[in-house]
């Protein structure tokens, strides 16, 4: 629409911001290295030890920090424009506690090696499908609970997803105690939200599933621009509502199971940063590619903040998105205008 | 020549019932024709259905002769202009973005307005009188203010039919003019309007023809001489009705309590 110069201004500004971040990112650790180590070490130079913290564990955690952020920004977005409600988010409407249990039931079928620890790129494909097989599960469940008369009402679609959610904690609660407890003790911190099973093959594997759910997505920007109406305006300017809901809601699900597979429930990403994105753009192009970015920044700063806060302990990223995330929100609701 | 819009022995609703039933109306090129009818008397359905949202149970409405269901959707969002009755914004948003809106058919998926597009936006705005809002957030209007603007939007898509639901709602006297303008300057066009209301001036002033609706039943339907009559408007309305007959066979309306029979 016309605040495109801005949306761009923001973009470069949030790619700085984010390149800032992922060098923090590489920097800080458990064990201190110099920053010229650090870089010699990106480029495969310098000792074996420094060469595989770097390469091995703190370059595969920090992308796949922008992919998740940037999948569960993309997700919450595209249910924002969606319900036409800025209290939608993956998390929220149950997507992100199906994906959940899809994966605990992918992992203990012995699909990949285990959440928290994936191994080869096979392994990394197939958990996100479970959890995508979960997601969608829940997807259908809160559909038929809010759809009236062969359509999706919106009303609806929030008070179910709140029902799917709860619906999947009891279930997640009922397959963790299946396993044994060291095996829980993985699921448990995993499901609270973690970067600690990133591995090049999940980097790999996500960076697949975000292009896909980007490219399902960015054609939808105009049709979710015309939603604004109200969907039987758009229907009038010639949007194929429909099906342009559902390829956003599966879009939307894809993107929150893959998200979920590698890193758990991590919660306010999707419902934050689409809600301070709106506040700079109102064209859905730029506020689904500036979400992305949003959210993978808000991302890599989180996993920072819980691996140097209280190190060597490490506290869970989830925690940190929420502490950020809930009096950022009060914030942002107090604001409007 | 082809009217640009018909509905043959219509008949739409939503769940178990039928809203409106047996509706048969050509609406021809260079007519504006006002809907009235009590609340519930089926006037929105009718415009939902012949702008496509709600499916026609039975009957068919054609566009430019051919039905409408076989027509491709942004084929009819070009040619069809719908205005809803009590619009809220779902996201906070700009006049001059949601007016662009309206040029959505008209655009392709990717790429910024063209500078017809543009040059449409500028146009319907100034054509509302709503160009200094057009940097104004939607929320931040009044109610008659917000009304010229989402008219704005129907406008800006240069369709050649207008299906109007109460745009003079809310209006002042001056802008109420300026809406009647905009709907016959479409018609002297060759296009078609039809609008529904609860004012009689504005259709009596506004209109060629009238459809009176009377629990989703076509009364009467035809010019205003034979429709803005006092038998018709007193059993539309259940009132007391006095017409004088004005001048260019625009009848003056006044309505009154129903006295006890």
């Amino acid at each position: 629409m016309t605040s495109r110069r801005p949306a761009l201004v923001w973009g470069i500004a949030l790619l700085g911001v984010l390149a800032a971040a992922l060098l923090a990112s590489l920097l800080l650790g458990s064990v201190s290295l110099a920053p010229g180590a650090v870089l010699r070490a990106l480029l495969g130079d310098g000792d074996a030890q420094t060469v595989s913290i770097v390469r091995d564990l703190r370059l595969p955690r920090a992308l796949l920090a922008v992919l998740v952020g940037g999948a569960l920004a993309l997700s919450g977005a595209a249910l924002q424009a969606l319900l036409g409600n800025p209290l939608a988010d993956p998390y929220l409407l149950g997507v992100s506690g199906g994906a959940a249990c899809g994966t605990l039931v992918g992992s203990l079928l012995g699909l990949g090696a285990s959440v928290g620890a994936h191994s080869g790129v096979l392994g990394s494909l197939a958990l996100p499908l479970a959890a995508f097989l979960g997601a969608l599960a829940a997807v259908l469940v809160v559909g038929l609970g809010a759809s009236a008369g062969g359509r999706l009402d919106r009303g609806r679609l929030l008070l179910s997803g709140v029902v799917v959610n709860a619906l999947a904690s009891a279930v997640l609660l009922f397959l963790l105690s299946f396993g044994d407890a060291s095996r829980s003790r993985t699921f448990v911190f995993w499901m609270l939200g973690s970067l600690a099973g990133a591995t090049p093959g999940a980097v790999l594997a996500l960076s697949v599933y975000a292009a896909l759910g980007l490219a399902l997505l960015l054609p939808l920007a105009r049709a979710f621009d015309a939603l604004t109406l109200g969907e039987e305006t758009a229907a009038t300017l010639g949007i194929r509502v429909e099906t342009a809901k559902r390829t956003a809601y599966l879009a939307a699900s894809l993107l929150a199971a893959a998200a979920v597979a590698y890193a758990g429930i991590i919660g306010f990403v999707g419902l934050l940063v689409p809600h301070a994105v709106r506040r700079v753009t109102r064209s859905h192009r730029a506020l689904l590619l500036l979400s992305f970015l949003g959210g993978a920044l808000l991302l890599v700063v989180s996993d920072v903040a819980a691996r140097s806060l209280f190190a060597p302990a490490e506290i869970s990223v989830g925690a940190i998105t929420a502490l950020l995330g809930a009096p950022a929100f009060l914030l942002l609701l107090r604001a409007r205008p | 020549m082809t009217a640009p819009l018909a509905a043959e022995a219509l008949a739409a609703g939503y769940g178990a019932c039928d809203v409106l039933a047996n509706v048969t109306r050509t609406f021809d090129a260079g007519r504006v024709t006002a809907l009235l009818g009590e609340n519930g008397a089926g006037k929105s359905t009718l415009l939902k259905a012949l702008a496509g949202i709600v499916p026609a149970r039975r009957g068919t409405i054609r566009l430019g002769g051919r039905p409408l269901s076989g027509i491709p959707r942004r084929e009819a969002a070009r040619a069809l202009g719908y205005l809803p009755q009590g619009f809220e914004p779902l996201f906070p948003i700009l006049a001059r973005d949601l007016v662009l809106l309206g040029r959505t058919p008209w655009r392709t998926a990717f790429g910024a307005p063209s500078a017809r597009d543009r040059a449409a936006v500028e146009a319907s705005l100034a054509e509302m009188d709503a160009l200094a809002l057009a940097e104004t957030d939607l929320g931040a209007m009044s109610g008659g203010e917000r009304q010229r603007v989402l008219l704005a939007r129907v406008l800006a898509g240069e369709p050649e039919v207008l299906l109007l639901d109460e745009p003079t709602a809310n209006l002042d006297p001056r802008h109420r003019f300026l809406v009647i303008d905009a709907m016959r300057r479409r018609a002297d066009q060759g296009g078609a309007v039809v609008f529904s209301t609860h004012e009689l001036d504005v259709a009596s002033t506004g209109a060629d023809d009238a459809l009176l609706l009377s629990g989703g039943r076509v009364l009467a339907a035809g010019p205003l001489v034979e429709t803005l009559t006092e038998p018709l408007l007193s059993a539309l309305f259940g009132v007391a009705a006095c017409v004088a007959p004005g001048a260019g066979g625009r009848p003056t309306v006044s309505l009154g309590p129903a006295r006890a029979r």
